[in-house]
Protein backbone atom coordinates (compact mmCIF):
# COMPACT_ATOMS: atom_id res chain seq x y z
CA UNK A 1 0.00 0.00 0.00
CA UNK A 2 1.31 3.22 -1.20
CA UNK A 3 0.19 6.63 -0.78
CA UNK A 4 1.33 9.14 -3.42
CA UNK A 5 0.62 12.68 -2.93
CA UNK A 6 1.20 15.05 -5.68
CA UNK A 7 -1.34 18.60 -4.83
CA UNK A 8 -1.15 22.20 -4.80
CA UNK A 9 -3.55 24.23 -2.66
CA UNK A 10 -3.88 27.91 -1.64
CA UNK A 11 -3.35 28.64 1.90
CA UNK A 12 -3.74 32.15 3.97
CA UNK A 13 -0.22 32.68 3.68
CA UNK A 14 1.20 30.40 0.87
CA UNK A 15 0.10 27.81 -1.01
CA UNK A 16 0.46 24.09 -0.31
CA UNK A 17 2.47 22.67 -3.20
CA UNK A 18 4.29 19.71 -3.01
CA UNK A 19 4.45 16.08 -4.06
CA UNK A 20 5.58 12.37 -2.37
CA UNK A 21 5.04 9.08 -1.92
CA UNK A 22 4.72 7.30 1.69
CA UNK A 23 4.97 3.47 1.79
CA UNK A 24 4.65 1.20 4.69
CA UNK A 25 6.09 1.97 7.63
CA UNK A 26 6.57 5.54 9.70
CA UNK A 27 6.81 8.61 7.22
CA UNK A 28 7.06 11.60 9.87
CA UNK A 29 6.06 15.11 8.22
CA UNK A 30 8.56 17.30 10.08
CA UNK A 31 8.14 21.44 9.95
CA UNK A 32 7.57 24.40 12.70
CA UNK A 33 3.88 25.21 13.02
CA UNK A 34 2.17 26.74 10.25
CA UNK A 35 4.27 25.11 7.59
CA UNK A 36 0.97 23.30 6.15
CA UNK A 37 1.55 19.98 8.00
CA UNK A 38 -2.18 19.81 9.28
CA UNK A 39 -3.74 20.90 6.00
CA UNK A 40 -1.71 17.92 4.04
CA UNK A 41 -2.95 15.51 6.40
CA UNK A 42 -6.46 17.28 6.33
CA UNK A 43 -6.27 16.62 2.19
CA UNK A 44 -5.11 12.94 2.25
CA UNK A 45 -8.23 12.56 4.59
CA UNK A 46 -10.50 14.08 2.41
CA UNK A 47 -11.64 16.65 4.87
CA UNK A 48 -10.66 19.08 2.16
CA UNK A 49 -10.49 19.40 -1.13
CA UNK A 50 -6.79 19.93 -2.49
CA UNK A 51 -7.43 22.81 -5.41
CA UNK A 52 -5.18 21.41 -7.85
CA UNK A 53 -3.23 17.88 -8.02
CA UNK A 54 -4.27 14.44 -7.19
CA UNK A 55 -4.05 11.78 -3.79
CA UNK A 56 -3.90 8.02 -4.35
CA UNK A 57 -3.43 5.16 -2.12
CA UNK A 58 -2.75 1.91 -3.03
CA UNK A 59 -4.03 2.36 -6.71
CA UNK A 60 -7.19 3.63 -6.09
CA UNK A 61 -7.50 7.74 -6.85
CA UNK A 62 -9.15 9.71 -3.76
CA UNK A 63 -8.93 12.55 -5.21
CA UNK A 64 -8.21 14.94 -8.63
CA UNK A 65 -9.85 16.78 -11.07
CA UNK A 66 -12.81 14.50 -11.46
CA UNK A 67 -12.91 12.26 -8.33
CA UNK A 68 -13.21 12.74 -5.06
CA UNK A 69 -13.82 10.21 -2.36
CA UNK A 70 -15.61 10.92 0.88
CA UNK A 71 -13.78 10.81 3.89
CA UNK A 72 -16.38 7.94 5.19
CA UNK A 73 -15.78 5.83 2.27
CA UNK A 74 -11.71 6.43 2.12
CA UNK A 75 -10.76 3.74 5.35
CA UNK A 76 -7.93 6.08 6.23
CA UNK A 77 -7.61 6.43 10.02
CA UNK A 78 -6.76 9.55 11.85
CA UNK A 79 -5.70 10.26 15.26
CA UNK A 80 -6.12 13.94 16.12
CA UNK A 81 -4.10 15.74 18.25
CA UNK A 82 -6.77 16.47 20.55
CA UNK A 83 -8.13 12.72 20.87
CA UNK A 84 -11.85 13.75 19.61
CA UNK A 85 -13.45 11.38 21.35
CA UNK A 86 -17.31 11.16 21.68
CA UNK A 87 -18.16 12.15 25.24
CA UNK A 88 -21.77 10.10 25.14
CA UNK A 89 -20.13 6.67 24.63
CA UNK A 90 -17.97 5.11 26.80
CA UNK A 91 -14.25 3.74 25.91
CA UNK A 92 -15.53 0.77 23.94
CA UNK A 93 -18.34 2.11 22.43
CA UNK A 94 -15.96 4.58 21.17
CA UNK A 95 -13.26 2.01 20.51
CA UNK A 96 -16.21 -0.09 17.67
CA UNK A 97 -17.62 2.97 16.61
CA UNK A 98 -15.58 2.59 13.09
CA UNK A 99 -15.86 -1.26 13.36
CA UNK A 100 -19.51 -1.22 12.92
CA UNK A 101 -19.30 1.06 9.33
CA UNK A 102 -16.07 -0.74 8.20
CA UNK A 103 -17.88 -4.33 8.67
CA UNK A 104 -15.45 -6.85 9.11
CA UNK A 105 -12.70 -4.48 10.75
CA UNK A 106 -9.77 -5.46 13.28
CA UNK A 107 -9.74 -7.84 16.60
CA UNK A 108 -10.73 -5.69 19.32
CA UNK A 109 -8.88 -8.26 21.54
CA UNK A 110 -5.90 -7.62 20.40
CA UNK A 111 -6.09 -3.99 19.89
CA UNK A 112 -7.09 -3.43 23.29
CA UNK A 113 -3.84 -5.51 24.63
CA UNK A 114 -1.56 -3.75 22.30
CA UNK A 115 -2.47 -0.52 23.56
CA UNK A 116 -3.84 -1.27 27.43
CA UNK A 117 -7.20 -0.27 28.04
CA UNK A 118 -8.38 -3.33 29.29
CA UNK A 119 -9.15 -1.41 32.58
CA UNK A 120 -10.45 1.88 31.02
CA UNK A 121 -13.37 0.14 28.72
CA UNK A 122 -16.36 1.35 30.72
CA UNK A 123 -15.53 4.46 31.70
CA UNK A 124 -16.55 7.68 29.66
CA UNK A 125 -13.40 10.26 27.81
CA UNK A 126 -14.32 12.85 30.67
CA UNK A 127 -12.95 10.13 33.17
CA UNK A 128 -9.42 9.38 30.93
CA UNK A 129 -6.28 11.20 31.21
CA UNK A 130 -5.06 12.92 27.97
CA UNK A 131 -2.42 10.18 27.50
CA UNK A 132 -5.45 7.19 28.15
CA UNK A 133 -7.30 9.55 25.77
CA UNK A 134 -4.84 9.27 22.93
CA UNK A 135 -4.46 5.46 23.44
CA UNK A 136 -8.12 5.43 22.82
CA UNK A 137 -8.03 7.74 19.90
CA UNK A 138 -5.37 4.94 18.36
CA UNK A 139 -7.25 1.94 19.05
CA UNK A 140 -10.44 3.14 17.50
CA UNK A 141 -8.62 4.51 14.13
CA UNK A 142 -7.05 1.24 14.47
CA UNK A 143 -10.21 -0.59 14.65
CA UNK A 144 -11.74 0.56 11.17
CA UNK A 145 -8.92 -1.25 9.75
CA UNK A 146 -7.57 1.37 8.44
CA UNK A 147 -4.98 0.96 4.95
CA UNK A 148 -3.74 4.36 5.80
CA UNK A 149 -2.80 5.54 9.38
CA UNK A 150 -2.70 9.80 10.05
CA UNK A 151 -1.23 11.07 13.10
CA UNK A 152 -1.40 14.77 13.75
CA UNK A 153 1.27 15.50 16.56
CA UNK A 154 -1.08 12.90 18.46
CA UNK A 155 1.42 13.99 21.80
CA UNK A 156 2.09 17.45 21.13
CA UNK A 157 -1.17 18.20 24.26
CA UNK A 158 0.59 16.12 27.06
CA UNK A 159 3.03 16.53 29.24
CA UNK A 160 6.51 14.56 29.40
CA UNK A 161 5.45 11.78 31.45
CA UNK A 162 2.11 11.14 28.86
CA UNK A 163 4.31 11.30 26.27
CA UNK A 164 6.47 8.86 27.57
CA UNK A 165 3.67 6.31 28.34
CA UNK A 166 2.60 6.59 24.68
CA UNK A 167 5.58 6.27 22.80
CA UNK A 168 5.92 2.69 23.46
CA UNK A 169 2.61 1.59 22.00
CA UNK A 170 3.53 4.05 18.98
CA UNK A 171 6.55 1.67 18.15
CA UNK A 172 4.35 -1.32 18.35
CA UNK A 173 2.13 0.11 15.64
CA UNK A 174 4.85 0.24 13.50
CA UNK A 175 4.82 -3.60 13.41
CA UNK A 176 1.19 -2.93 12.13
CA UNK A 177 3.06 -3.01 8.44
CA UNK A 178 0.70 -0.16 7.16
CA UNK A 179 1.72 3.03 5.86
CA UNK A 180 1.61 5.97 8.78
CA UNK A 181 1.88 9.04 8.09
CA UNK A 182 3.25 11.00 11.49
CA UNK A 183 2.98 14.82 11.62
CA UNK A 184 5.07 17.04 14.27
CA UNK A 185 7.43 19.69 15.07
CA UNK A 186 9.06 17.33 17.63
CA UNK A 187 12.67 16.09 16.54
CA UNK A 188 12.56 13.81 19.50
CA UNK A 189 9.61 11.88 18.13
CA UNK A 190 10.71 11.92 14.64
CA UNK A 191 14.03 10.60 15.48
CA UNK A 192 12.80 7.85 17.63
CA UNK A 193 9.34 6.18 15.41
CA UNK A 194 10.10 7.69 12.27
CA UNK A 195 12.11 5.70 9.24
CA UNK A 196 11.68 8.51 6.22
CA UNK A 197 11.22 12.26 7.36
CA UNK A 198 9.64 14.86 4.82
CA UNK A 199 10.74 18.23 5.93
CA UNK A 200 7.53 20.98 5.11
CA UNK A 201 8.26 24.32 5.25
CA UNK A 202 5.39 27.48 4.04
CA UNK A 203 3.45 24.85 2.14
CA UNK A 204 6.96 23.03 0.52
CA UNK A 205 9.06 20.36 0.78
CA UNK A 206 12.12 21.14 2.05
CA UNK A 207 13.74 17.94 2.45
CA UNK A 208 13.48 14.40 2.69
CA UNK A 209 15.45 10.90 3.88
CA UNK A 210 16.32 9.41 6.62
CA UNK A 211 16.26 11.04 10.09
CA UNK A 212 19.72 11.12 10.91
CA UNK A 213 21.05 12.56 7.63
CA UNK A 214 18.30 15.10 7.99
CA UNK A 215 19.21 15.85 11.59
CA UNK A 216 22.81 16.38 10.59
CA UNK A 217 22.42 18.30 7.38
CA UNK A 218 22.45 21.42 8.28
CA UNK A 219 20.32 22.86 4.86
CA UNK A 220 17.77 20.87 5.56
CA UNK A 221 16.63 24.11 7.63
CA UNK A 222 16.07 22.58 10.91
CA UNK A 223 16.00 25.20 13.92
CA UNK A 224 19.37 25.75 14.78
CA UNK A 225 19.21 24.29 18.30
CA UNK A 226 17.48 21.55 17.05
CA UNK A 227 20.56 20.12 14.48
CA UNK A 228 22.62 17.66 15.72
CA UNK A 229 23.47 13.76 14.88
CA UNK A 230 22.11 10.63 15.80
CA UNK A 231 24.59 7.85 16.82
CA UNK A 232 23.71 4.30 17.18
CA UNK A 233 25.47 3.24 20.07
CA UNK A 234 25.50 -0.43 22.46
CA UNK A 235 26.41 -0.71 26.20
CA UNK A 236 29.50 -2.61 26.46
CA UNK A 237 30.65 -2.05 30.19
CA UNK A 238 29.34 -0.93 33.63
CA UNK A 239 31.92 1.01 36.03
CA UNK A 240 31.38 1.02 39.49
CA UNK A 241 31.22 4.59 39.76
CA UNK A 242 28.13 4.48 37.85
CA UNK A 243 29.65 5.37 34.45
CA UNK A 244 28.50 2.98 31.01
CA UNK A 245 31.27 2.67 28.12
CA UNK A 246 29.19 2.64 25.04
CA UNK A 247 30.86 1.51 22.20
CA UNK A 248 29.96 3.46 18.75
CA UNK A 249 31.50 3.49 15.73
CA UNK A 250 33.08 7.16 16.05
CA UNK A 251 34.47 5.48 19.18
CA UNK A 252 33.68 5.13 22.48
CA UNK A 253 31.21 7.21 24.54
CA UNK A 254 31.16 7.18 28.40
CA UNK A 255 27.65 8.37 30.02
CA UNK A 256 25.56 7.53 33.31
CA UNK A 257 23.03 5.59 32.15
CA UNK A 258 21.05 2.30 34.20
CA UNK A 259 20.84 0.32 31.16
CA UNK A 260 22.26 -3.25 31.18
CA UNK A 261 24.99 -4.21 29.40
CA UNK A 262 24.54 -4.82 25.53
CA UNK A 263 21.63 -2.37 25.66
CA UNK A 264 21.65 -0.68 21.93
CA UNK A 265 20.40 2.75 22.06
CA UNK A 266 20.88 6.09 20.06
CA UNK A 267 22.79 9.03 21.28
CA UNK A 268 21.57 12.59 20.52
CA UNK A 269 24.65 15.27 20.13
CA UNK A 270 23.62 18.94 19.56
CA UNK A 271 25.76 21.36 17.24
CA UNK A 272 26.50 23.44 20.39
CA UNK A 273 27.51 20.88 22.86
CA UNK A 274 30.57 20.25 20.28
CA UNK A 275 34.32 21.84 20.80
CA UNK A 276 36.50 21.02 18.27
CA UNK A 277 40.30 21.10 19.15
CA UNK A 278 43.16 20.91 16.86
CA UNK A 279 46.12 19.08 19.23
CA UNK A 280 44.55 16.45 21.55
CA UNK A 281 43.46 18.38 24.70
CA UNK A 282 45.14 17.59 28.49
CA UNK A 283 43.64 18.85 31.62
CA UNK A 284 40.24 19.09 30.99
CA UNK A 285 36.99 17.69 32.56
CA UNK A 286 35.44 16.50 29.29
CA UNK A 287 35.54 12.83 29.24
CA UNK A 288 34.13 11.67 25.58
CA UNK A 289 37.26 13.49 22.77
CA UNK A 290 36.82 11.50 19.22
CA UNK A 291 39.31 12.42 16.84
CA UNK A 292 37.86 13.50 13.92
CA UNK A 293 38.22 15.47 10.54
CA UNK A 294 36.76 18.50 8.86
CA UNK A 295 34.38 17.76 6.28
CA UNK A 296 32.56 21.06 5.72
CA UNK A 297 32.71 24.54 6.71
CA UNK A 298 28.95 26.25 6.49
CA UNK A 299 29.20 29.94 8.03
CA UNK A 300 25.99 31.26 9.29
CA UNK A 301 26.35 35.17 10.12
CA UNK A 302 28.68 35.38 12.93
CA UNK A 303 28.70 31.25 13.66
CA UNK A 304 30.02 28.60 11.86
CA UNK A 305 28.71 24.97 11.08
CA UNK A 306 31.45 22.24 11.30
CA UNK A 307 30.51 19.07 10.17
CA UNK A 308 33.05 16.75 11.35
CA UNK A 309 33.47 12.86 9.87
CA UNK A 310 34.13 10.54 12.72
CA UNK A 311 34.68 7.00 10.95
CA UNK A 312 31.30 6.26 9.52
CA UNK A 313 29.34 8.72 11.83
CA UNK A 314 28.63 12.64 11.17
CA UNK A 315 28.98 15.45 13.92
CA UNK A 316 28.06 18.93 14.13
CA UNK A 317 29.59 21.63 15.83
CA UNK A 318 28.43 25.09 16.19
CA UNK A 319 30.92 27.54 16.94
CA UNK A 320 31.57 31.05 16.01
CA UNK A 321 33.10 32.23 12.99
CA UNK A 322 35.74 34.08 15.29
CA UNK A 323 37.04 30.68 16.19
CA UNK A 324 36.98 29.01 13.12
CA UNK A 325 38.93 31.64 11.79
CA UNK A 326 41.13 31.19 14.21
CA UNK A 327 41.39 27.71 14.15
CA UNK A 328 41.45 28.20 10.30
CA UNK A 329 39.41 25.03 9.61
CA UNK A 330 39.06 23.85 6.05
CA UNK A 331 37.90 20.35 5.03
CA UNK A 332 40.44 17.34 5.58
CA UNK A 333 41.74 18.89 8.46
CA UNK A 334 42.19 16.39 11.45
CA UNK A 335 40.76 17.67 14.74
CA UNK A 336 39.10 16.62 18.17
CA UNK A 337 35.60 16.81 18.78
CA UNK A 338 34.49 17.43 22.97
CA UNK A 339 31.56 16.10 23.02
CA UNK A 340 30.23 18.18 26.11
CA UNK A 341 26.74 16.77 26.59
CA UNK A 342 25.66 13.56 25.12
CA UNK A 343 21.75 12.64 25.33
CA UNK A 344 20.01 9.37 24.77
CA UNK A 345 18.11 9.78 22.33
CA UNK A 346 16.12 6.34 21.77
CA UNK A 347 16.00 2.67 23.38
CA UNK A 348 15.65 -0.24 21.24
CA UNK A 349 11.84 -0.51 20.92
CA UNK A 350 9.16 -0.76 23.46
CA UNK A 351 11.84 0.30 26.41
CA UNK A 352 9.32 3.22 27.68
CA UNK A 353 11.71 5.47 28.19
CA UNK A 354 11.00 9.45 27.09
CA UNK A 355 13.71 10.76 24.47
CA UNK A 356 16.09 13.05 26.04
CA UNK A 357 15.33 12.38 29.74
CA UNK A 358 18.32 11.35 30.33
CA UNK A 359 20.64 13.99 29.04
CA UNK A 360 23.92 13.29 31.16
CA UNK A 361 26.75 16.40 30.99
CA UNK A 362 29.93 14.49 31.32
CA UNK A 363 32.04 17.46 32.08
CA UNK B 1 -65.19 21.79 37.37
CA UNK B 2 -67.59 21.79 34.95
CA UNK B 3 -67.03 19.28 31.18
CA UNK B 4 -66.50 22.31 29.12
CA UNK B 5 -63.87 23.45 31.49
CA UNK B 6 -61.98 20.14 31.47
CA UNK B 7 -62.70 19.99 27.75
CA UNK B 8 -60.58 23.17 27.58
CA UNK B 9 -57.59 21.53 29.32
CA UNK B 10 -57.19 18.32 27.79
CA UNK B 11 -58.01 20.26 24.42
CA UNK B 12 -55.12 22.55 25.23
CA UNK B 13 -53.17 19.40 26.36
CA UNK B 14 -53.66 17.91 23.14
CA UNK B 15 -52.98 20.68 20.55
CA UNK B 16 -49.80 21.66 22.88
CA UNK B 17 -48.52 18.27 22.47
CA UNK B 18 -49.85 17.73 18.75
CA UNK B 19 -48.03 20.68 17.74
CA UNK B 20 -44.52 20.43 19.91
CA UNK B 21 -43.75 16.75 18.52
CA UNK B 22 -45.39 17.84 14.42
CA UNK B 23 -42.96 20.60 14.59
CA UNK B 24 -39.99 19.23 15.79
CA UNK B 25 -38.52 17.48 13.14
CA UNK B 26 -38.79 20.64 10.91
CA UNK B 27 -37.23 22.47 14.14
CA UNK B 28 -34.13 20.83 14.03
CA UNK B 29 -33.80 21.21 10.03
CA UNK B 30 -34.31 24.92 10.74
CA UNK B 31 -32.01 24.93 12.87
CA UNK B 32 -29.52 22.81 11.00
CA UNK B 33 -29.89 24.74 8.33
CA UNK B 34 -29.65 28.18 10.03
CA UNK B 35 -26.35 27.04 12.32
CA UNK B 36 -24.21 25.07 9.80
CA UNK B 37 -25.64 25.75 6.23
CA UNK B 38 -24.40 28.53 3.61
CA UNK B 39 -26.93 29.10 0.87
CA UNK B 40 -29.05 32.32 -0.66
CA UNK B 41 -31.71 33.03 1.51
CA UNK B 42 -30.29 32.40 4.74
CA UNK B 43 -31.26 35.51 6.23
CA UNK B 44 -34.87 35.08 4.93
CA UNK B 45 -35.29 32.08 6.39
CA UNK B 46 -33.82 33.25 9.64
CA UNK B 47 -36.62 35.99 9.22
CA UNK B 48 -39.43 34.13 8.50
CA UNK B 49 -38.56 31.23 11.57
CA UNK B 50 -38.66 34.38 14.07
CA UNK B 51 -41.27 36.61 12.53
CA UNK B 52 -44.00 35.00 14.79
CA UNK B 53 -42.24 36.04 18.08
CA UNK B 54 -42.12 39.89 17.34
CA UNK B 55 -45.41 39.87 14.98
CA UNK B 56 -48.33 40.85 17.20
CA UNK B 57 -50.13 37.27 17.72
CA UNK B 58 -53.20 38.17 16.00
CA UNK B 59 -51.51 39.58 12.43
CA UNK B 60 -50.33 36.11 12.61
CA UNK B 61 -53.50 34.58 13.09
CA UNK B 62 -54.77 36.61 10.77
CA UNK B 63 -52.09 35.88 7.90
CA UNK B 64 -52.53 31.73 9.14
CA UNK B 65 -56.71 32.37 7.92
CA UNK B 66 -56.06 34.49 4.92
CA UNK B 67 -53.61 31.46 3.76
CA UNK B 68 -55.28 28.00 5.94
CA UNK B 69 -58.62 29.18 6.13
CA UNK B 70 -61.57 27.73 3.92
CA UNK B 71 -60.78 30.65 1.05
CA UNK B 72 -57.28 30.26 1.29
CA UNK B 73 -54.89 29.52 -1.11
CA UNK B 74 -53.78 26.62 0.75
CA UNK B 75 -56.58 25.80 3.04
CA UNK B 76 -58.71 25.48 -0.27
CA UNK B 77 -56.04 23.00 -1.78
CA UNK B 78 -55.76 21.27 1.55
CA UNK B 79 -59.36 20.73 1.78
CA UNK B 80 -59.48 18.70 -1.32
CA UNK B 81 -57.49 15.85 0.42
CA UNK B 82 -59.63 16.01 3.52
CA UNK B 83 -57.14 18.37 5.91
CA UNK B 84 -59.05 21.13 7.46
CA UNK B 85 -57.96 23.77 9.61
CA UNK B 86 -60.83 25.93 9.77
CA UNK B 87 -62.53 26.46 13.02
CA UNK B 88 -61.14 22.99 13.60
CA UNK B 89 -58.69 21.89 16.58
CA UNK B 90 -55.94 21.07 13.94
CA UNK B 91 -56.23 24.86 13.27
CA UNK B 92 -55.33 25.38 16.90
CA UNK B 93 -52.23 22.82 16.61
CA UNK B 94 -50.98 24.89 13.60
CA UNK B 95 -51.35 28.23 15.63
CA UNK B 96 -49.48 27.10 18.19
CA UNK B 97 -46.69 25.38 16.26
CA UNK B 98 -45.86 28.62 14.19
CA UNK B 99 -46.31 30.69 17.64
CA UNK B 100 -43.55 28.05 19.44
CA UNK B 101 -41.58 27.75 16.19
CA UNK B 102 -38.94 30.50 17.43
CA UNK B 103 -38.22 29.31 20.39
CA UNK B 104 -37.92 25.79 19.36
CA UNK B 105 -35.59 26.87 17.08
CA UNK B 106 -33.35 29.35 19.12
CA UNK B 107 -32.78 26.68 21.54
CA UNK B 108 -31.99 23.57 19.16
CA UNK B 109 -29.96 26.35 17.63
CA UNK B 110 -27.97 27.32 20.19
CA UNK B 111 -27.07 23.49 21.46
CA UNK B 112 -26.26 22.46 17.59
CA UNK B 113 -23.58 25.84 17.46
CA UNK B 114 -22.11 24.34 20.76
CA UNK B 115 -20.77 20.95 18.89
CA UNK B 116 -17.60 20.63 18.38
CA UNK B 117 -17.33 19.69 14.52
CA UNK B 118 -14.10 18.41 14.94
CA UNK B 119 -16.31 15.15 16.57
CA UNK B 120 -18.10 15.05 13.45
CA UNK B 121 -15.51 15.22 11.35
CA UNK B 122 -13.29 12.36 13.34
CA UNK B 123 -16.88 10.00 12.96
CA UNK B 124 -16.22 10.75 9.22
CA UNK B 125 -13.30 9.76 9.19
CA UNK B 126 -14.06 6.60 10.97
CA UNK B 127 -16.59 5.63 8.04
CA UNK B 128 -20.10 7.25 9.21
CA UNK B 129 -21.47 8.78 6.34
CA UNK B 130 -22.88 12.26 6.75
CA UNK B 131 -26.55 11.57 7.77
CA UNK B 132 -24.82 8.19 9.82
CA UNK B 133 -22.76 11.10 11.74
CA UNK B 134 -25.97 13.35 12.47
CA UNK B 135 -27.91 10.41 14.09
CA UNK B 136 -25.11 8.93 16.28
CA UNK B 137 -23.26 12.11 17.19
CA UNK B 138 -24.72 15.78 16.27
CA UNK B 139 -28.07 14.10 17.62
CA UNK B 140 -27.32 12.39 21.03
CA UNK B 141 -25.00 16.09 21.90
CA UNK B 142 -27.81 18.17 21.03
CA UNK B 143 -30.22 16.05 22.80
CA UNK B 144 -30.94 18.61 25.46
CA UNK B 145 -31.22 21.09 23.48
CA UNK B 146 -33.86 19.49 21.53
CA UNK B 147 -35.17 18.90 25.00
CA UNK B 148 -35.20 22.03 26.40
CA UNK B 149 -36.94 23.50 22.89
CA UNK B 150 -39.43 20.86 23.16
CA UNK B 151 -40.63 22.21 26.73
CA UNK B 152 -40.64 26.08 25.97
CA UNK B 153 -42.68 25.09 22.82
CA UNK B 154 -45.13 23.08 24.53
CA UNK B 155 -45.66 25.59 27.42
CA UNK B 156 -45.77 27.99 24.57
CA UNK B 157 -48.14 25.98 23.06
CA UNK B 158 -50.37 25.31 26.27
CA UNK B 159 -50.55 29.78 26.49
CA UNK B 160 -50.84 30.55 23.06
CA UNK B 161 -54.08 32.55 22.92
CA UNK B 162 -53.68 35.60 20.17
CA UNK B 163 -52.93 33.52 16.65
CA UNK B 164 -55.45 30.37 17.80
CA UNK B 165 -58.41 32.89 18.66
CA UNK B 166 -57.74 34.82 15.55
CA UNK B 167 -57.41 32.03 13.17
CA UNK B 168 -60.11 29.39 14.84
CA UNK B 169 -62.27 31.18 17.17
CA UNK B 170 -63.70 29.98 20.44
CA UNK B 171 -65.70 27.68 19.96
CA UNK B 172 -66.54 25.13 23.24
CA UNK B 173 -65.31 21.55 22.50
CA UNK B 174 -63.53 22.38 19.27
CA UNK B 175 -61.48 24.87 19.14
CA UNK B 176 -61.72 26.34 23.13
CA UNK B 177 -58.16 25.98 24.94
CA UNK B 178 -57.48 26.83 28.20
CA UNK B 179 -56.68 30.53 27.38
CA UNK B 180 -59.59 31.24 25.71
CA UNK B 181 -61.79 29.18 28.49
CA UNK B 182 -60.66 31.66 30.75
CA UNK B 183 -60.98 35.23 28.48
CA UNK B 184 -64.68 33.51 27.84
CA UNK B 185 -65.26 33.31 31.69
CA UNK B 186 -63.57 36.71 32.62
CA UNK B 187 -66.43 38.16 30.17
CA UNK B 188 -69.13 36.60 32.03
CA UNK B 189 -70.05 38.08 35.45
CA UNK B 190 -69.61 36.20 38.24
CA UNK B 191 -67.04 33.99 36.09
CA UNK B 192 -63.84 35.02 38.18
CA UNK B 193 -64.11 31.96 40.68
CA UNK B 194 -64.19 29.69 37.74
CA UNK B 195 -61.36 30.91 35.64
CA UNK B 196 -59.08 30.98 38.92
CA UNK B 197 -59.58 26.91 38.67
CA UNK B 198 -58.00 26.78 34.84
CA UNK B 199 -55.65 29.68 36.38
CA UNK B 200 -54.04 26.97 38.97
CA UNK B 201 -54.02 24.28 36.33
CA UNK B 202 -52.27 26.68 33.69
CA UNK B 203 -49.55 27.26 36.50
CA UNK B 204 -49.51 23.64 37.79
CA UNK B 205 -48.82 22.65 34.42
CA UNK B 206 -46.57 24.99 33.19
CA UNK B 207 -44.42 24.28 36.34
CA UNK B 208 -44.61 20.47 36.44
CA UNK B 209 -43.14 21.11 32.67
CA UNK B 210 -40.04 23.02 33.35
CA UNK B 211 -39.63 20.55 36.35
CA UNK B 212 -39.53 17.91 34.16
CA UNK B 213 -37.35 19.60 31.10
CA UNK B 214 -35.01 20.39 33.81
CA UNK B 215 -34.32 16.89 35.18
CA UNK B 216 -34.38 15.39 32.05
CA UNK B 217 -31.75 18.07 30.48
CA UNK B 218 -29.76 17.02 33.62
CA UNK B 219 -30.17 13.60 33.23
CA UNK B 220 -29.01 13.53 29.91
CA UNK B 221 -26.36 16.01 30.00
CA UNK B 222 -24.39 13.43 32.91
CA UNK B 223 -24.96 10.73 30.35
CA UNK B 224 -23.15 12.89 27.46
CA UNK B 225 -20.24 14.51 29.49
CA UNK B 226 -19.40 12.50 33.09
Amino acid sequence: MTLSVSIRHPLAHFALDLSFEAGPGVTAIFGRSGAGKTTLVNAVAGMLRPAEGRIALGGQMLSDRSHFVPPHKRRIGYVFQDGRLFPHLTVRQNLLYGRWFSGAGADLGRIVEMLGLGMLMDRRPARLSGGEKQRVAIGRALLCAPRLLLLDEPLAALDGARKAEILPYLERLREEGMPILYVSHSVAEVMRLAARVILLDAGRITGSGAPADMLSDPASGLAQSEVGALIPARVAARDPDGLARLDTAAGPLYLPTQDPVGTVLNIRIHSQDVMIALSPPVGISALNILPAVVEQVIPRGHEALIRLRLGPEALLARITARSATALGLVPGMPCHAILKTVAIADHSVSEGVTTGVFSARSR
Amino acid sequence: MTPEEWQAVLLSLRVALVATLVSLPFGILAAMALARWRFPGRQILNGLVHLPLILPPVVTGYLLLLTFGRRGTVGQWLAETGIVFAFNWTGAVLAAAVMAFPLLVRAIRLSLEAVDPGLEAAAGTLGASPLWVFATVTLPMILPGIIAGAVLAFAKAMGEFGATITFVANIPGHTQTLPSAIYALLQVPGGEERAMRLVAIAIAVAMSALLLSEWLSRAIARRVAS
